[in-house]
């Protein structure tokens, strides 16, 4: 279809979606009213089972298979992205050259910020169970933490200081783990993915029983997808090219 | 406004979509594709919200009580966001993959599925 | 026998394989390539076995679990279950057979390292049980997206392919876009309902007013599950994808990705808007979905001279012919979706491996190229020639049985024009890969004109590093599949297993009751009408004869002038299947507005 013809076709397609959308919209419960049906059911089984991040007991206790689909598809997409930027049979993988230069206090201010940061990113992922916060943040922000070396720094920098195996390891075993938990669970209790574990005081940090043993487990797991996300993109855009004939 | 939440949420989708029909990039299309989700989330999340309530964690300082905002979407939000990133990564290595091959991310150029 | 109604260990079914791919991840460079092979192959075994043995267990009833303990009261609860009813136990069996035979083809395939398609094919695989047993809606699009995930990255994995990277980024945009409409819906719903498993939106929804935002909601939670089935206009990504992904991955996706989108739009429907919407509104929605799609994807099917897009719009053909089947809502109907979708998957299925032969041996797929070059093979042809009949219909195939008894359910609801399209649709597109064959395997037929370039990509990468003489594995695999099709049609077990879940798909009732009131299975019917008539026997034959017409006509196109009568329609069709994603999408939101108002409308 010529470019006309296909605004033309979406806009008649999404006109039409849009007042039906409006319209029906109108009759939703109002911006901010009180009536929240799940929310009375989830906020008293998380208090039951000693989590004090509601959220948290959502994600790894009550709709914990939710969570073993999500980190799932996380481990499945790097995977997929690895492979698609594999480099191709005319290609090699060349060692990445050094050019460039970076002010001597910008690569201060990176090697400070690096380790604060991923102490940061620690402590979001180890109490996930009782403060906002928890494995797929935690293992967002170290994983940032950790290019703070690029950022502030060279990629070459980067890559003598990230070795790929442990992060690859991380990715799978994380991943893995969050489906063994299950099974124990399901082999300790009679459920897959309950909560198995004994829940402790209220607030305190092994308090939550399995949530806590999730929150590590998806932490470790999102710190090295995303690592091994970025090496793949990095790698095809600074080290691959195409064989010399 | 009451609704005016949800007509933004709808805003996004709608727009995100409509920045793929008439894309030139690639890179540029799944990056609409991302606001669109975008949408998907402030909807998930205004649908949630209730007026002067707290959030859905529990401390020293707030007792356990129901007077806080749906966590439930929020918890579907938070996964979503995170899992979202690696669907568009492989989406974006395509179109890396694409542009070796084709010599171009213009889709009106891309030609080789024809029929 | 009604079954065991609670079952923990069906989360293993889906946990199994994701974890075992997870450890291939890891380990797939540094382990030999046929213990990876060994170790995928023992899981997706597993994998069957274990579906089998939830059938079993099911019987005609339903086995289920909440996961993690969160049993409901009165009615509500915050946990997810997984039900496994004969529909979804037994799709859990075609997942996993479906599986085996796509990997114990690739033993001797994909021979490059380092491409994770193990590890990705056992996500895929997991993603379409969680699928398939959830009862959650959220839960399901999340599975969903799994499936598209590892889907996605395996229609493009041959990277050097530049047909295949734009394949599967078309494929990804344009499931993905879907899936995201479908938790828009699914947010809309949470705002009138507080609930997001299916049977508690079932109780939930009638409670409230019936009005427009139901009905945008119901429009938009299925945008994604019809783009996945590949209902006209949602069905551009098919034929792109199956062009360019690897013979087993189109194995899977043809045999029973496609489907799951229909199973998806079919139990959401009845179970969760089965209060709000009436039986009337359903069907008519699904009929005329059902009907558009059929035929588009027939008459596309007759214009295609590259066998692994003919068989996509084939399938396309066929998802309409499933979709009036179901829109039928009866028992009858519904059994005969069941069967025909197992004997679909089974002869198609082998019909992809033989394409996969074909490329790999003479690196194209393309009728004219192929001209000929099939001569003296004459097991192969054997295998070909009767695959295509039992797309056609031919009795005793299960695909036969089941169009058989579909059409006849499926007549009594709209009426005697049912029986006319499924035959016409059985013989374009039995008759489109017929004529395929002939050419390939018997080089008859006129030479046809010199296609386009960009219809028929000359060097096609050849899929594999094999050897020229067929590996025993695929040889196998393929003759596996067409006795499956065979059995499937001939074995009275299959037509009783096909009656019980088209029942159980429609007791709705007994759904919610089992789930949130922990009540028993109801006994079922027993259903005489699942078995071969004389009028199906018939009308296959008229189908098959129909059918071998069609493929004459196609070979002998140049005696026949009066045919190209058709060719401006069949240009105007080739011409709006671009391969561009923005018409696409413009495509998949002027089809949900036809749909919101089809729905709308019918519903004053």
């Amino acid at each position: 279809m010529s470019r006309r013809a296909r605004l033309l076709v979406f806009l008649l397609g999404g006109g039409v979606l849009a007042i039906a959308f409006v319209i029906g919209v109108v009759d939703m419960p109002g911006f901010g009213g009180d009536e929240h049906p799940y929310r009375d059911l989830a906020v008293p089984s998380a208090v039951a089972h000693g989590t004090a991040n509601v959220v948290a007991a959502v994600n790894f206790d009550q709709r914990a298979i939710d969570t073993f689909g999500e980190e799932t598809i996380l481990i499945a997409s790097t995977l997929g992205a690895v492979a698609l930027l594999r480099p191709s049979r005319e290609e090699t993988v060349r060692r990445p050259p050094d050019l460039g230069h970076t002010l001597e206090s910008t690569r201060l201010i990176g090697y400070v910020l690096m380790p604060l940061t991923l102490v940061l990113g620690a402590d979001v992922v180890a109490h996930g169970g009782i403060t906002p916060g928890g494995g797929f943040q935690g293992g967002v922000v170290l994983a940032t933490g950790l290019h703070l070396l690029y950022v502030t720094g060279s990629y070459p920098a980067l890559d003598r200081l990230r070795p790929l195996l442990p992060f690859r390891t991380a990715e799978a075993l994380g991943a893995a783990a969050f489906g063994v938990v299950g099974a124990l669970a399901l082999i300790g209790t009679g459920s897959f993915l309950a909560n198995a574990l004994p829940y402790g005081s209220f607030g305190q940090i092994f308090s939550t029983g399995t949530v806590q043993v999730l929150n590590l487990v998806v932490g470790i797991e999102v710190f090295g997808s995303m690592v091994v996300l970025l090496a793949a993109f990095f790698e095809q855009e600074i080290s691959v090219r195409k064989q010399d004939a | 406004m009451q609704v005016l939440a949800y007509l933004v949420a709808g805003y996004l989708v709608l727009v995100g979509a409509y920045g793929i029909v008439r894309s030139r990039h690639l890179v540029h299309a799944v990056v609409c594709l991302s606001i669109s989700q975008s949408g998907t989330y402030v909807l998930l999340l205004a649908v949630g919200y209730q007026h002067s309530a707290s959030a859905p964690v529990f401390g020293s300082t707030t007792r356990p009580n129901r007077h806080v905002v749906d966590p439930v979407v929020q918890a579907m939000t938070l996964t979503d966001i995170v899992v979202s990133a690696t669907v568009t990564a492989l989406l974006l290595a395509l179109s890396v993959q694409i542009n070796k091959r084709h010599g171009t991310v213009d889709p009106d150029e891309l030609i080789a599925l024809r029929g | 026998m009604i079954g065991v109604a609670h079952d923990p260990w069906m989360p293993l079914l889906v946990a199994l394989p994701a974890t075992v791919a997870c450890l291939l991840a890891l380990c797939d460079r540094a382990l030999p390539r046929r213990v990876v092979d060994v170790v995928a192959m023992l899981t997706v075994l597993g994998v069957t076995t274990g579906s089998v043995a939830l059938l079993i267990g099911a019987g005609n009833g339903r086995s289920l679990t909440w996961l993690g303990g969160w049993h409901p009261k009165d009615g509500v609860g915050v946990g997810i279950a997984f039900v496994a009813d004969p529909l979804s136990a037994g799709l859990c069996v075609l997942i996993g057979s479906l599986a085996t035979c796509a990997l114990l083809y690739s033993w001797h395939y994909v021979a490059r390292g380092g491409t994770h398609f193990h590890a990705l094919m056992l996500f895929f695989v997991a993603g379409m049980l969680g699928f398939v047993l959830s009862a959650d809606l959220f839960d399901m699009i999340v599975f969903f997206e799994l499936m598209g995930a590892a889907a996605y990255a395996l229609t493009g994995i041959h990277i050097e392919d530049e047909t295949a990277v734009e394949g599967g980024l078309n494929f990804g945009l344009v499931n993905s876009l879907g899936a995201y409409l479908s938790l828009t819906g699914l947010a809309l719903l949470y705002a009138r309902a507080g609930q997001l498993g299916l049977p508690q939106l079932g109780r939930l929804l009638p409670e409230h007013r019936v009005d427009v935002l139901v009905v945008v909601a119901f429009v938009l939670v299925l945008a994604g599950f019809l783009v996945k089935g590949a209902l006209v206009p949602f069905h551009f990504w098919l034929a792109d994808a199956h062009a360019v992904a690897p013979a087993p991955v189109c194995v899977m996706f043809s045999g029973v990705m496609v489907e799951l989108g229909l199973y998806g739009a079919a139990r959401i429907s009845l179970v969760a808007f089965g209060g709000v919407l009436s039986e009337d509104t359903l069907r008519r929605t699904f009929v005329v979905l059902g009907l558009v799609t059929a035929l588009l994807g027939a008459v596309m099917c007759l214009g295609q001279r590259h066998l692994k897009r003919l068989l996509a719009f084939s399938t396309i053909a066929h998802m309409g012919l499933f979709t009036i089947g179901f829109a039928a809502l009866r028992a009858d109907a519904l059994t005969g979706v069941v069967l025909y979708v197992a004997g679909h998957a089974a002869v198609k299925a082998a019909l992809f491996l033989l394409a996969g032969v074909l490329l790999d041996r003479h690196q194209s797929v393309d009728e004219g190229q192929l001209r000929g070059l099939g001569r003296g093979r004459w097991g192969e042809a054997a295998l070909f020639f009767t695959a295509a009949l039992g797309l056609a219909g031919l009795p005793p195939f299960g695909s036969g049985l089941g169009k058989a008894i579909t059409e006849d359910g499926a007549a009594l609801s709209f009426g005697h024009w049912v029986p006319a399209l499924f035959v016409l649709v059985s013989a374009l597109t039995g008759g489109s890969v017929l004529r395929f064959a002939s050419h390939t395997y018997l080089g008859i037929g006129d030479r046809g004109e010199p296609e386009t370039k960009a219809e028929s990509p000359e060097d096609e990468e050849a899929e594999s590093g094999a050897p020229r003489h067929t590996p025993a594995t695929m040889t196998t695999s393929i003759v596996g599949l067409v006795a499956a099709g065979i059995v499937i049609g001939v074995l009275p077990g299959i037509r009783g297993f096909a009656s019980a879940a088209a029942q159980r798909l429609l007791d709705t009732d007994g759904y919610a009751s089992q789930l949130l009131d922990g009540g028993p299975a109801t006994p079922l019917r027993h259903d005489p009408a699942a078995a071969w008539t004389g009028t199906g026997i018939l009308l296959g034959i008229v189908a098959i004869a129909l059918a071998l017409a069609v493929a004459a006509a196609g070979l002998w196109q140049e005696r026949l002038p009066w045919l190209r009568l058709g060719h401006p329609v069949m240009r105007r069709l080739h011409r709006l299947h671009t391969g561009h994603i923005g018409d696409y999408v413009a495509w998949l939101f002027a089809g949900l507005a036809a749909l919101v108002l089809l729905v709308g409308l019918a519903r004053t």
